[in-house]
Parts: C-alpha cells; sequence; structure tokens
C-alpha cells in the first residue's frame, strides 16, 4: 500500500484519477495548482486506487494525504 | 500630478511603486487580498483597503472592489504595476471613465498589443521582423499540423492572450504538437479566458532580449537599452542583465530602432517593453511581443541609466516632459537582476510557507526590492516571487562578483529559495562566460 501526501501547500485543480481506477507507476492521480504553477502528482507504482482522499477546489496543507494506491 | 493613486497590486511591485509616488509627494493607497493584510506593502502604505478573499479572481482581479476603493479614498490615479489588471484595455477604460488618472497606455495600445495575433500582424505591416507563424487564431489540431508542416519543426504553441509563459509550449513533431495543442488550449482557457492559439517556427539556441521603450507626452517614443533576459526556466525570467553580453553596437542600434517603430505603431505613451529573439549566430532577430506596462526586470535600467521609470510614468500621464533629456540618455556600468522565488533550488517546485528569517545584503550597488520581511507567510495564491536582488557595478565580471557575494548574504529561511541555484548560475562557464542563450538554466539543471 502507498500513501500519496501533498508535498506542498496547495489548492486541488483537477482529480484526473477515480476511486478504483487501476494506475500503473507514473499515472497522474491528481493535478495540484500552487504559486501559478500546475503540480501533476503522480502514482508512485502500479496498483488499484482505493482512496482518492480530496476534491477539486480544496486547498491542502503539507503533508495531507491525496491518494492511496494497493 | 495626482495627489493620490492606487497601487492595484501586490508585493514587490506594489512596494517599489510607493516608494516613487511618496518620493513625488503622491499619497498612496493600497489595496490588498485577505491573505496579504501582514505584508509590508500594506503597512507602509498611507492607506490601505481590503478588496476580497485571497484568489486573485476575487481579489486583485476584481476591478469592481478596485474602483470601490479608489472612489472611497478619493484616488485620482491608478497604478496597475505588472500582471494582474495591468494589460485589461477594459480595466483601463473603466479607470478614465471613473474619472481617474491610469498610470499606463491608452486601452486602444494594451488593446492593440495585448493580442499576440493582432500585435504580430501590426509589427509585421510595419516592417518589424516577426518569427514565420499564423497570422490568424489555430482552431484545431488538425489545422495546427497543417500549419507546422508549412513552417516546418520545432514550433511554439502560443495563447494569443497569453503571458508569464503560461499556455507556452515547444512542439518538435505532430505527436508534441497534437498533445501540446490542447494543454495550450485549456490553460488559455483557464487563466485567460481566451482559447485562441497561435503557432510559431520555434528559434533554438536564441536570447531573449527585450527593449524598454517610453512612449513621452509629446509623442516621441524613445528607447532606453536593452535588457537581456535569456536565463529562464519554463520560459519565465530568472536572471536578467544589461547591456546584453550578445548584442553589439551596430544590433544594439537595429534593436532599438525597430522598439521606437512598434511603439509608435500604436502611439505608445509611457513605459512599455518590446521583447525580441535573438539568433546568436547570425544577429537576426525577431518580434515576440509587446509588454504594455512596467516590466518586473525595469531596475536594472534604472541602475545603468539613474532614470527612475515609474516617476516617468507617473510624469508622462500627467501630460508632462520626463525628468530627464531624452536626447542624452547614455546608460554606464552594468546591472544584474536575480530573481529569488520562494521555491527549491533543484525541481522549481513551489515552496509556500511562513518566514522565520529575512535578511538582504546590502552595500555598494546592491538594491533589493522585496515583498516580504520576516514573518510573513508566503501562500500557495500568488506567483513566487520573493524579492528582485538587483546589482550595478562598472562593468560585468565586477557585478558578477558582487551578485555572488549578495547572493551569499542574502539569508531566507522557513519556505525553500532559489538562492542556492543563482549562487550556481553566477559561477557557471556558459553565464559567466557571457555566452549563453534561452538553455542555459536547462543545461544547469538538466
Amino acid at each position: 500500500m502507498a500513501e500519496i501526501r501533498a508535498e506542498m501547500v496547495a489548492n486541488v485543480w483537477k482529480v484526473v484519477a477515480a476511486q478504483g481506477d487501476s494506475v500503473a507507476d507514473g499515472d497522474t492521480l491528481v493535478i495540484l495548482e500552487s504559486m501559478k504553477m500546475e503540480i501533476p502528482v503522480l502514482a508512485e507504482g502500479a496498483g488499484t486506487v482505493t482512496q482518492l482522499a480530496v476534491s477539486e477546489g480544496d486547498v491542502i496543507q503539507e503533508g495531507d494525504l491525496i491518494a492511496v494506491i494497493e | 500630478m495626482p495627489e493620490s493613486v492606487v497601487i492595484a497590486n501586490r508585493g514587490e511591485i506594489a512596494r517599489r511603486v510607493g516608494r516613487t509616488a511618496r518620493r513625488l509627494g503622491i499619497r498612496v493607497i493600497a489595496v490588498y487580498s485577505e491573505a496579504d493584510a501582514g505584508l509590508p506593502f500594506v503597512a507602509e502604505a498611507d492607506e490601505a483597503v481590503p478588496i476580497g478573499p485571497a484568489p486573485a479572481r476575487e481579489s486583485y482581479l476584481n476591478a469592481d472592489a478596485i474602483l470601490a476603493a479608489a472612489a472611497r479614498t478619493g484616488a485620482e490615479a491608478v497604478h496597475p504595476g505588472y500582471g494582474f489588471l495591468a494589460e485589461n484595455a477594459s480595466f483601463a477604460q473603466r479607470v478614465i471613465d471613473a474619472g481617474l488618472t491610469w498610470i499606463g497606455p491608452s486601452p486602444h495600445a494594451i488593446e492593440q498589443m495585448g493580442d499576440k495575433i493582432k500585435s504580430r500582424n501590426l509589427m509585421a505591416a510595419h516592417g518589424i521582423p516577426v518569427a514565420h507563424g499564423t497570422a490568424d487564431p489555430v482552431l484545431d489540431a488538425d489545422e495546427a499540423v497543417r500549419h507546422a508542416a508549412a513552417i516546418g519543426y520545432p514550433v511554439m504553441i502560443k495563447a494569443a492572450a497569453g503571458g508569464g509563459g503560461i499556455g507556452m509550449t515547444i512542439a518538435a513533431d505532430e505527436d508534441g504538437l497534437r498533445t501540446g495543442f490542447q494543454t495550450a488550449r485549456s490553460r488559455a482557457e483557464r487563466f485567460f479566458g481566451d482559447a485562441a492559439i497561435l503557432i510559431e517556427r520555434y528559434v533554438t539556441a536564441a536570447r531573449h532580449v527585450e527593449v524598454q521603450i517610453l512612449g513621452l507626452a509629446d509623442g516621441r517614443v524613445i528607447a532606453l537599452g536593452e535588457r537581456d533576459c535569456s536565463a529562464q526556466r519554463r520560459h519565465q525570467k530568472l536572471a536578467e542583465e544589461t547591456p546584453s553580453p550578445g548584442v553589439d553596437p551596430a544590433l544594439r542600434e537595429r534593436m532599438l530602432a525597430a522598439a521606437v517603430k512598434a511603439g509608435e505603431a500604436v502611439g505608445y505613451r509611457g513605459a512599455g517593453t518590446v521583447e525580441c529573439l535573438v539568433d546568436g549566430g547570425t544577429g537576426a532577430f525577431v518580434f515576440l511581443e509587446m509588454n504594455t506596462r512596467l516590466q518586473v526586470e525595469h531596475p536594472v535600467t534604472e541602475l545603468v541609466t539613474g532614470i527612475d521609470l515609474v516617476e516617468q510614468q507617473f510624469l508622462i500621464a500627467d501630460g508632462a516632459p520626463v525628468s530627464f533629456d531624452p536626447a542624452a540618455v547614455s546608460p554606464a556600468g552594468h546591472a544584474l537582476e536575480l530573481r529569488v522565488y520562494a521555491e527549491d533550488p533543484v525541481r522549481f517546485l513551489p515552496s509556500p510557507g511562513t518566514i522565520t528569517r529575512w535578511q538582504e545584503p546590502s552595500g555598494d550597488g546592491i538594491r533589493v526590492d522585496a515583498g516580504y520581511s520576516e514573518g510573513n507567510v508566503v501562500t500557495p495564491h500568488y506567483d513566487p516571487l520573493l524579492a528582485k536582488l538587483v546589482v550595478y557595478a562598472p562593468d560585468r565580471p565586477q557585478a558578477l562578483e558582487r551578485a555572488r557575494a549578495a547572493v551569499e548574504a542574502f539569508v531566507v529561511t522557513g519556505p525553500k529559495t532559489n538562492l542556492p541555484f543563482h549562487a550556481d548560475l553566477l559561477r557557471s562557464a556558459d553565464f559567466v562566460s557571457g555566452n549563453y542563450d534561452t538553455s542555459v538554466v536547462s543545461r544547469l539543471r538538466p
């Protein structure tokens, strides 16, 4: 199981993956926006997205859970 | 001169415009979002008006709130800084219609130059060289591919309404073009509310050189020298210098003459910048775009000319002559600006946070235009520019030496900053030699 957490304070611009999706290593899960920059959050390893903890428009803090891949 | 001015901006530029306004005896009215209440530009203003929540579209892009603040405080003028509403022709018109002085060019000039397709066509019509590209908006990916085949790869895909490098993508082949076209379109729509796209031949190994112009109140347009802005990441500038090490006197003369012609083509008044790409090998240059406002990197021009550009903006808007003799401008020495961003110095990813320590370098030939100080919070809502470190010296080697010492002495803790990157840049063989182009940063950080 891999927990993907936010590296910085950001706004959630786009949620690309959905709960239950099979993803490959490097697939884009979510796109964050911080300081006028888009930052893709990628799957670290293949698996199934068992949890997506953010929605579009959310403001997330450093360390916040974004997704769980099993 | 107006008695008072609303500065419709934030951070370092709001503070920098405020400094000159105060020196000229103009009352400074700041407007600020909820996120910025604790920043120096608010504290230093004579009056400060909250205009809305943190997101820019609800505050710094909220024309109604800014005009209401101006009305409530009895302001006589509006200075837009750069970014936000600075190149919004309808905002400029609303300021004028409200009976206020707009510290900027006419809405007509903004409109003509704001659209990259229109401005390209206008420049070409006036005999100014432009890159091989499309004269009309490109509507879909298939059309883009047809144009690119005629233009030749690599091509640059650009949002017609774009700025700050947002919505710009380079494509080396058809696959890249199809993907890049969709990305550029979605960003253009999201950031600028306008999906029009143009495609231009991408000049590799080029220098990005721009010319500062001033359209005087009497109708003359003059050029105040160039700035080299080739040190970029993600098409955003990191360091700028003047004079450009890649521009010789003959090329300078041609570029300045073209920039003056560009300004004259739109009856330009006030401070503006004509951006060009220069092919280092041949010395050929092409028009990229014109920025109808004060530029972030304007201080390097101020340091080599001794001219306060913000003062000239106020004078020109007032219909007055500039404070210097336009026929006797002779830049001397060398100036270099380093943009200090809240981002990690390796991957250049944003790093918001609370500033726990902030200590600026000082001394001969050192100028710091900062938007923040100790204890301030850098939020994710705006661009990552914390400060501009600007150095001046009699020649380039001394300017580089001074910059290295100043970078070393600049202490910021809390958010990560790109200061360690600047230390590397100032020691890299490419940059030190002066013989570099827009790939200098990617070669340093592959």
